[in-house]
């Protein structure tokens, strides 16, 4: 089946099995691996994708229902000659052991501080009127899709901040 | 994954009537559950029709005050829309102590609501099931049965409801408005919606195959406050144990039962002067338990008159 998504900028023409995730498209057919294959069933957060700017589980998304969507992987974030600032800040921060579970976590950080800014409620909110606090209980239960089997989840809130700056 | 067809709608009529001439076709939309079912095939539809960029995402305020939430309105924006957040604040705390961040925005409020039981027993294929195998067996009867329903359970299914959102749109009354395959629009209240197991656990709705979800609807928020509660083994991104949502007096619960269930003996017993208490304990002699999930009679004994209690002090504050 045909479909086309526009990948880090780029309208990537696809002929696929309608079975394919997202996931599997980006990596199997695009050969962009960065996106993590971890658990398969969005219980990980590793293949963790920004779709039209806002974070999903790729391996729960078939790519025919992406047709004409801008999907951004973490070779759209960042590149070894330049770095996202949020990629530097994992570097600094030694937020990451194994890595497999980062470009997920970076991916997630980046639509995760767009749903603070855009005000999105966790249930770590508790005044669901104001302006969503900037604290790191909000930042680990907005994270809490993304599992790091390396446990560097004090780093990881570290790089996060770090990058985001910690609001007055 | 077994092998299907895809096509995209682009009107609800024309999706549900598709979805009643082609033989096991299946609607999806955010597809968050239905992917990971089909991927362990206990979901195998030959056929799929993507709704999920039906023109049905609207929130909208109705004439008598309430609210109407279109079915394929993601979970996240449901949860962050400004009047659900002042008028429906049960629906908002419900809604995020569901699932993740990721899961949250790509689930609709229409999905949310058509969800599977996360009985192990459905999940794992080599065991009995009579909602995966109609007449199989079920093997959480005397199985691992922690997470089991103590509420309205039949011998052929103790699988419970694993829905946060529809625990709080069950106390706020909520009704569901849908387009059958004739094209006709039907309106359920959410109560109406789920069934109880019965001797046919897998027919979990009163929704005639091919009809399509079109929305949500809200009445005009209860008088008095609202809160969500939920018991978990971990704190976040974790099924409940058991959950309660209050609005005013109206009270349900979560992870109890094969539907939400609204505590209409506890209601009862609170509108006659009960204590919290007392009315639980009211909607508790009804409660069954089947070895390891006794627990959860306790535990819904004390978590709902503390939920009580904070509604009141929220009520009090508005």
């Amino acid at each position: 089946m045909r479909t086309t998504i526009t990948v880090n900028g780029q309208a990537r023409a696809l002929d696929v099995d309608p079975r394919t995730t997202l996931l599997d498209a980006l990596r199997e057919h695009l050969h962009l691996t960065g996106s993590k294959k971890g658990c398969d069933h969005g219980q990980c957060g590793a293949c963790t994708v920004l779709v039209n700017g806002t974070r999903i589980n790729s391996c729960l998304s078939l790519a025919v229902m992406h047709d004409g969507d801008e999907v951004t992987t973490i070779e759209g974030v960042g590149t070894v000659e330049k770095l996202h600032p949020l990629q530097v800040a994992f570097l600094t921060e030694d937020a990451f052991q194994c890595g497999y579970c980062t470009p997920g976590q970076i991916c997630s950080a980046l639509g995760m501080l767009k749903e603070v800014a855009d005000n999105w409620p966790s249930q770590e909110t508790t005044d669901l009127i104001g302006k969503v606090a900037f604290t790191d209980d909000e930042l680990r239960e907005r994270m809490s899709g993304n599992i790091c089997r390396c446990s560097a989840y004090p780093q990881i809130i570290a790089a996060i901040k770090s990058y985001a700056g910690e609001p007055a | 994954m077994r092998p299907f067809t895809y096509e995209r709608a682009t009107d609800a009529k024309a999706a549900v009537q598709a979805a009643a001439e082609t033989p096991n076709a299946k609607f999806i939309a955010g597809g968050t559950n239905l992917l990971d079912l089909m991927k362990l095939e206990i979901e195998a539809p030959a056929h799929l029709i993507d709704v999920g960029r039906l023109p049905l995402a609207q929130i909208e305020d109705t004439a008598d005050g309430g609210l109407r939430i279109g079915a394929m309105a993601t979970n996240s924006r449901v949860a962050a829309d400004a009047r659900v957040r002042s008028r429906y604040p049960v629906l908002t705390q419900a809604i995020v102590a569901g699932g993740s961040g990721q899961l949250r925005n790509k689930a609709t409020t229409g999905g949310n609501l058509l969800q599977r039981t996360r009985c192990a027993y459905f999940y794992d294929t080599t065991k009995p099931c009579n909602k995966r195998v109609p007449g199989s067996g079920c093997g959480a009867l005397e199985g691992l049965n922690r997470n089991s329903a103590i509420f309205g359970a039949s011998h052929a299914c103790i699988a419970t409801n694993p829905s946060d959102m529809a625990v709080a749109l069950a106390a706020l009354g909520a009704s569901v408005e849908t387009l059958s395959p004739s094209g006709e629009a039907r309106t359920f209240t959410l109560d109406e919606l789920h069934r109880l197991p019965g001797e046919t656990p897998h027919i979990e709705t009163h929704l005639i195959p091919g009809e399509l979800i079109t929305a949500v609807v809200l009445p005009p928020p209860p008088k008095g406050g609202q809160v969500y509660r939920k018991v978990r083994d971990r704190a976040s991104y974790a099924a409940g144990l058991a959950s309660v949502a209050v609005a005013g007096g109206n009270v349900a619960l979560g992870a109890v039962a094969h539907k939400p269930w609204r505590a209409s003996l506890a209601e009862a017993a609170l509108g006659s002067g009960a204590s919290p208490s007392e009315a639980i304990a009211a909607e508790l002699a009804g409660a069954s338990e089947n070895g390891r999930n006794g627990f959860k009679i306790n535990l819904v004994s004390r978590l709902v008159p503390a939920a009580i209690a904070e509604a009141r002090t929220n009520g009090r504050g508005a």
